[in-house]
């Protein structure tokens, strides 16, 4: 017997090994698998913001002609041109100059290429349409006179310059469109549903109102076409690398910068500068260009709100279903069905979303107090209120599971404590259960939180839009618009991968925009995670 | 009733005596009580006179917390339980459909065997009962926190940290402020199940003079293993044996001149 003891030893000792290399390799892989991840997304999504040089490339094309083209170097490759033969190298360019090459990309053959060198005053021009524009300046024109030319020493404070002022115009003529004429009108439409019904002696006041409103609105809009003719006033005239001269009016320059003399500092200046115009800003020409602000924003409202809907329900069905049902079949059941609504696919919910609370709660909604509108809904169509719905719906049972462990988890001896002082079932809940149950309660939001603001599909069906006109949440009244239509991250991230024009172009913004949207869950989990943990700490038990 | 019977050991008044005021005298009356159809006491009868310290003794499993969980209806919360024979505080039953639960604990104190404080201040945790209670001003609450604190042993030490967290305190410390809160309800009847098991000799003597001190305001229940414990702080002691009351008597003539083999055996040590 005794003999025996060190080989039974001996087996434990060798069939354990092997089972902590296999648990650790799994571990490692995972571990390998989400850093590659974020690494990949981390190198393409920021790279986008760096500024880059531009290279002047001179290269016979098919015919045996000598042309120059001027491009910032994306990507080299290989490509196999034609089978059993050498693959070649080439490089992906960008040229910009959509207006003109009608491609903003363009794929060269190394081998072909003559000469490359980095022409000194190359300008990269951001402009409204067209994306950029890479040419050499010739001269800042007012009217038809032949203006500045760019080898005069003040050229490029004055063209610095009349950029600015056009932005401070651009600017000034969107607010002036955007809510000063907007809120005349939407003033103008309320009068006139009231004039319809109003009783006859209003009815001339009311129209007289509209009277003046309407000719307010002819000064303002003769206002605005002033300030956008001014726009027009000046023009920039540059020569591309193949010759042509083109000309833009300096209205619809946003920025401009020269890339072959930026230094480090100045370059690292340009990215905090993009990265920020990225981040704060609205997209332009179908999402191509421009920033992602309302995409950002309407993300982390939704998320919000979907989060303030689902803890209040998810954390009171919890607590019936532990503290106050009577345990049995029912409940049991009752419970498997809720963890089952967690495997639902979430287009499934977006359905519901669609049918029940827009339609169906919405519609109602319509019918009994706004059927003045009709047949335009008001509610009853997708926006936010019913997009947080629907994903507070989606979410519920996460935050119904992670709170019911959380209250069972809470010591018995916790509750007869407060029983024995005379509190009701009630108040041990309230001053008992629920504080301790606290920081469990918020590890189910947090799930319920990154869940939720990565969601698309069913957003797709009750309220996210590719273009939202406005924000959620605005200083107008009544300030928080549920009923809006909104844009968010991830239906973003799609759109620009799958539904843009030029999904070439499109894919840095991608890369950039799914970096952003892993910074707001990351931001969103770290704001819940540091609440748990204070908490956490308060009601950490202490040793002896 | 039915056929488990065993005389009641101490010949109770049939009502409690009319002392003006509510005293805090329990009566058990053949009371019979079961976890689904396990019956754990049976046909008990014993009284509890006020201002005195009940020592209930046994071996484990006897079902010694399980008449005192019943005397403040804390066995309510357990599925399945059933009883047969009343519970009378003062004369009245504490089974009166008309009464709230929570107003009889409010005139009972509870001390469990594992300290339980609440994660909350030392402050909070002693006016616990009087703000479930609600209806009292700050200076009360500060005036009735100090004397529940005076009261267990716990104001010198406590004073200058009423704000710190209760699970700072050390064990002894946690079950003094767990007799604390139970003491500043002004309660009647304090209940206290093996309040020393987890604690070290010191803090044991502390709690066990205590004790003393507080059954001049209060009925003590006390159920405990430690027979020196019950020989020192007790004026009554009753012994269980599977359930039933073996026998129930001052606590000298319990521990000097026991009628039954049974108690006799266990208080030597002779026990199974
Ligand atoms: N919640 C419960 N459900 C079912 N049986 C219980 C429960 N609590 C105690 N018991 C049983 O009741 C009997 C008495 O237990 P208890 O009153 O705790 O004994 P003691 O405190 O004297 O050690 C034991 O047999 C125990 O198994
Ligand atoms: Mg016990």
């Amino acid at each position: 017997m005794s003999a025996q003891l060190p080989k039974t030893k001996g087996i434990h000792h060798t069939k354990g090994e092997p089972l902590v290399w296999l648990t650790a390799m799994g571990l490692t892989i995972g571990l390998v698998m989400v850093a590659s991840l974020l690494l990949v997304i981390i190198s393409q999504g920021v790279g986008v913001f760096w500024p880059k040089r531009v290279t002047r490339f001179v290269l016979p094309d098919e015919s045996g002609k000598r042309i120059e083209v001027d491009g910032v170097v994306v990507k080299r490759q290989l490509k196999t041109a034609e089978a059993g033969k050498a693959p070649i190298e080439e490089i992906q360019i960008y040229t910009g100059n959509r207006e003109v090459y009608s491609l903003a990309f363009r794929y060269l053959d190394v081998h072909r290429i003559t000469s490359e060198s980095l022409p000194a005053d190359a300008l990269l021009i951001e402009r409204l349409e067209n994306g950029n524009a890479i040419g050499t300046p010739i001269s800042l024109k007012t009217g038809s006179s032949t203006g500045l030319p760019a080898e005069d020493p003040s050229f490029r404070s004055g063209l610095a310059k009349a950029i600015e002022e056009a932005s401070a115009r651009r600017s000034a003529i969107d607010h002036l469109e955007k809510h000063v004429i907007g809120r005349n009108a939407a003033e103008i439409s309320e009068l006139e549903v009231r004039a319809k019904s109003a009783a006859p002696d209003r009815q001339q006041a009311l129209e007289a109102d509209i009277a003046t409103l309407k000719t307010r609105y002819q000064e303002l809009a003769a206002e605005a076409k002033r300030l956008r003719k001014v726009q027009n006033e000046q023009s920039l005239e540059y020569r591309l690398a193949s010759g042509e001269t083109r000309t833009v009016a300096i209205g619809s320059i946003i920025d401009h910068h020269y890339p072959n003399q930026l230094g480090f500092l100045s370059r690292f200046g340009r990215f905090c500068e993009n990265l920020w115009n990225f981040v704060s800003e609205r997209p332009r020409e179908a999402n191509t260009e421009g920033g992602i602000f309302p995409a950002i924003f309407g993300t982390f409202v939704m998320t919000l709100l979907m989060s303030l809907l689902v803890a209040p329900f998810g954390v009171l069905a919890a607590i019936y279903l532990r503290e106050y049902a009577k345990q049995g079949p029912i409940v049991r059941m009752v419970r498997i069905a809720v963890n089952n609504l967690a495997g639902v696919p979430s287009i499934v919910f977006g359905v519901f979303g669609l049918g029940f609370f827009v339609y169906f709660v919405g519609g109602s909604i319509d019918r009994a107090f706004f059927s003045q509108c009709l047949p335009n809904p008001t509610v009853g169509t997708g926006g936010i209120g019913w997009a947080a719905m629907t994903l507070a719906l989606m979410t519920l049972p996460v935050v119904i599971v992670a709170t019911e462990e959380a209250v069972v988890a809470v010591p018995r001896g916790a509750r007869e404590g407060s029983l024995a002082c005379g509190a009701s079932k009630w108040q041990t809940i309230q001053r008992i259960v629920l504080p301790a149950a606290v920081p469990g309660i918020l590890t189910g939001m947090i799930l319920a939180m990154a869940r939720g603001a990565g969601e698309v599909a069913p957003l797709m069906l009750v309220g996210v839009v590719k273009l939202a006109p406005s924000l959620p949440l605005d200083l107008e009244y009544p300030f928080f618009h549920l009923n809006q239509k909104f844009m968010h991250l991830g239906f973003h991230i799609y759109d620009l991968g799958f539904q843009s024009p030029d999904s070439e172009a499109a894919r840095p913004m991608v890369f950039a925009t799914t970096l952003f949207l892993i910074l707001l869950v990351i931001v969103l989990n770290l704001g819940a995670i540091l609440l748990r943990e204070r908490l956490r700490r308060r009601f950490a038990t202490a040793a002896f | 009733m039915d056929q488990i019977t065993s005389k009641p050991i101490v010949s109770a008044p049939a009502e409690a005596p009319q002392t003006g005021r509510d005293s805090g005298y329990v009566s058990i009356r053949d009371y019979d009580f079961f976890y689904g159809k396990q019956q754990v006491l049976f046909s008990i009868s014993m009284d509890m006179p006020e201002r005195q310290v009940t020592a209930l003794i046994g071996p484990s499993g006897c079902g010694k917390s399980t008449l005192l969980r019943n005397i403040n209806r804390m066995n309510d919360l357990i599925d399945g339980i059933s009883h047969r024979g009343d519970i009378l505080i003062d004369g009245k039953t504490i089974y009166n459909p008309h009464i709230e639960v929570t107003s009889l604990r409010k005139r009972i104190g509870m001390v469990f065997q594992k300290s339980n404080p609440f994660p909350k201040s030392i402050y909070e945790n002693v006016v616990y009962g009087l703000r479930v209670a609600g209806g009292y001003t700050k200076s009360q609450l500060d005036q009735a926190c100090e004397e529940a604190l005076k009261s267990a042993a716990l104001w010198d030490e406590a004073k200058d940290r009423l704000t710190d967290s209760a699970l700072g305190l050390s064990g002894g410390q946690q079950q003094r402020l767990c007799i604390a809160r139970a003491v500043a309800i002004r309660p009647d009847i304090l209940l206290m199940d093996e309040p020393c098991s987890a604690l070290d000799p010191l803090a044991t003597s502390r709690i066990e003079e205590l004790i003393t001190e507080l059954k001049k305001d209060y009925t003590v229940v006390i159920v405990t293993h430690n027979m020196q414990q019950a020989a020192r702080v007790s004026d009554r002691t009753a012994f269980f044996y599977l359930g039933k009351l073996i026998e129930y008597d001052s606590t000298l003539t319990i521990f000097t001149t026991p009628k039954q083999k049974q108690t006799e055996d266990y208080i030597t040590g002779r026990f199974g």
